[in-house]
């Protein structure tokens, strides 16, 4: 049995993420959540999911021990981060008055508030940006295999990814500002939006995952 | 190419089962939420609302299975209300694979509820339900309050000022309901709608009251809501899902199809 190991640091409701997964697995592959360094290590794919703040999720990463087995298996292994397993692994995010993440990319998160004109907007623009939006795809990539252009997937965040290195962009959304909804390098990709809460095409995204092999 | 409003569905849950009876051709048990829940996120449903109305607190836990065995095979965002007094129950719910909890008459009996709740979670996960009644008269400046117990008991909070009130401790989103409108079929409450939805910075979803699709679409052109909710015309199967997006689409309204 291969092991997809689905990172458990005590930010956000898991479940969702496992079931889809198992949903989409083959079955030669089993999946499992776990905050063991040893199992994250023994995983074939590893998945990095996240809600919650920013400087929470650092701490947890932090007190559980998770920070070099999250990015060891970031330098290696078939990677995918989602929602806040995107935003930690840039330099810095702007929440709760800044918060210095993982670094794997250069590049800061920034609140959606200070990006928005909102009192010039025609529509009421809410924050957190929640729903079904648009991504563009920037890039041809395994994980979008099967997912038409333009499909869309279900968000849920007030702060977006600003990477330095526009290699790296995988897919933009628009929320009048064109922001940054997926990133891919090497082995790893990962995503604003919850391929878990995005019915047919979250879950062709999830399959062409546990398919990946991190080229 | 921008975010869509959304079409929430609501199923009342009694005991586990689903009420008000629902009347599809294909689904072989109506009360069956799972098989409910499936057909409405084939419709393209974009989130699904359970609300538990089971009066007994001894068979509270039958909605917790109900939230795990949909979450199993549908993987859409699942809200859950009803019943939700302590940050535990919010717990619970999330744990069994909701995505977002609603919570009311807790918030207003205890408005710190909201921010304990929202601190232990993430305001994401919390959804403010306000059930809402005009309560000024003819001829003056309209003005609207929070009611509890199904709209029969007044609380003398103004519904515009809760709706910040609740923002400010954390809410993530607002469901609006007209306690007025609710259940009537003569369409939402538009002017309560857009006030609420003017006063505050997260996205409200609109409730009670659509009979027909042109009522949807007014919630979001003329309401400014960023969802709408409906229960008794997709129940009956009067519209499918499908069917109320297009007419949406037809209006101008970015919807997801």
């Amino acid at each position: 049995m291969s092991l997809i190991a689905v990172v458990d640091y005590g930010m956000g409701n898991l479940r969702s993420v496992d079931k889809a997964l198992e949903h989409v697995a083959t079955s030669g592959q089993r999946v499992c959540v776990t905050s063991d360094a040893g199992e994250i290590a023994s995983a074939e794919r590893v998945v990095f999911p996240g809600q919650g703040a920013a400087r929470d999720c650092m701490r947890e990463l932090k007190d559980r021990n998770l920070i070099e087995p999250v990015m060891q298996a970031a330098r290696e292994k078939p990677f995918l981060g989602i929602c806040m397993g995107l935003q930690v692994l840039m330099s810095r995010s702007e929440e709760n008055d800044g918060v210095d993440c993982m670094d794997l990319f250069k590049g800061g998160v920034r609140y959606f508030g200070s990006e928005l004109d909102r009192d010039n907007s025609e529509e009421l623009l809410k924050i957190p940006h929640m729903g079904w939006n648009n991504v563009t795809q920037t890039i041809s990539h395994p994980l979008w295999h099967g997912i038409k252009q333009g499909s869309r997937f279900y968000f849920v965040h007030s702060y977006f990814v600003d990477p330095e290195d526009e290699a790296v962009v995988a897919g933009e959304t628009t929320y009048e500002i064109v922001f940054t909804s997926a990133i891919a390098c090497d082995n790893v990709f990962a995503v604003q939006f919850h391929p878990e809460k995005s019915a047919a095409d979250g879950l062709q995204l999830l399959k062409n995952f546990t398919q990946w092999d991190g080229k | 190419m921008s975010l869509a409003k959304r079409i929430i569905p609501c199923l009342d849950v009694d005991n586990g089962r689903v009420v008000k009876g629902v009347k599809f051709v294909d689904i072989r048990d109506a009360g069956d939420p799972v098989e409910v829940a499936r057909r409405y996120d084939k419709e393209g449903a974009d989130e699904i609302t359970f609300l538990d109305i089971t009066a007994s607190s001894d068979n509270r836990d039958t909605i917790v299975h109900v939230v795990e065995n949909v979450a199993e095979e549908v993987f859409i965002p699942l809200t859950v209300g009803g019943g939700i007094r302590k940050v535990e129950d919010v717990r619970t719910m999330l744990n069994a694979g909701a995505d977002k909890v609603a919570v009311n008459t807790a918030a207003v009996f205890n408005p710190d509820f909201v921010k304990e709740a929202t601190d232990r979670v993430g305001s994401q996960c919390i959804v403010v339900a306000i059930d809402a009644k005009q309560v000024s008269a003819q001829g003056e400046p309209l003005r609207w309050e929070i009611f509890t117990h199904g709209g029969r008991k007044p609380t003398g909070l103004d519904a515009v000022e809760w709706a910040r009130k609740m923002v400010e401790n954390g809410a993530g989103e607002i469901l609006l309901t007209s306690m007025d409108r609710d259940g009537t079929k003569i369409g939402f409450d538009i002017a309560l709608t857009r006030a609420i939805a003017e006063a505050v910075s997260v996205p409200v979803i609109a409730s009670g009251g659509v009979g027909n699709l042109e009522h949807l679409a007014e919630g979001i052109l003329e309401g400014l809501a960023d969802a709408v909710l409906a229960a008794s015309i997709f129940h009956f199967a009067e519209y499918s899902v499908h069917e109320a997006k297009e007419y949406m689409a037809e209006s101008g309204i970015e919807v997801r199809l």
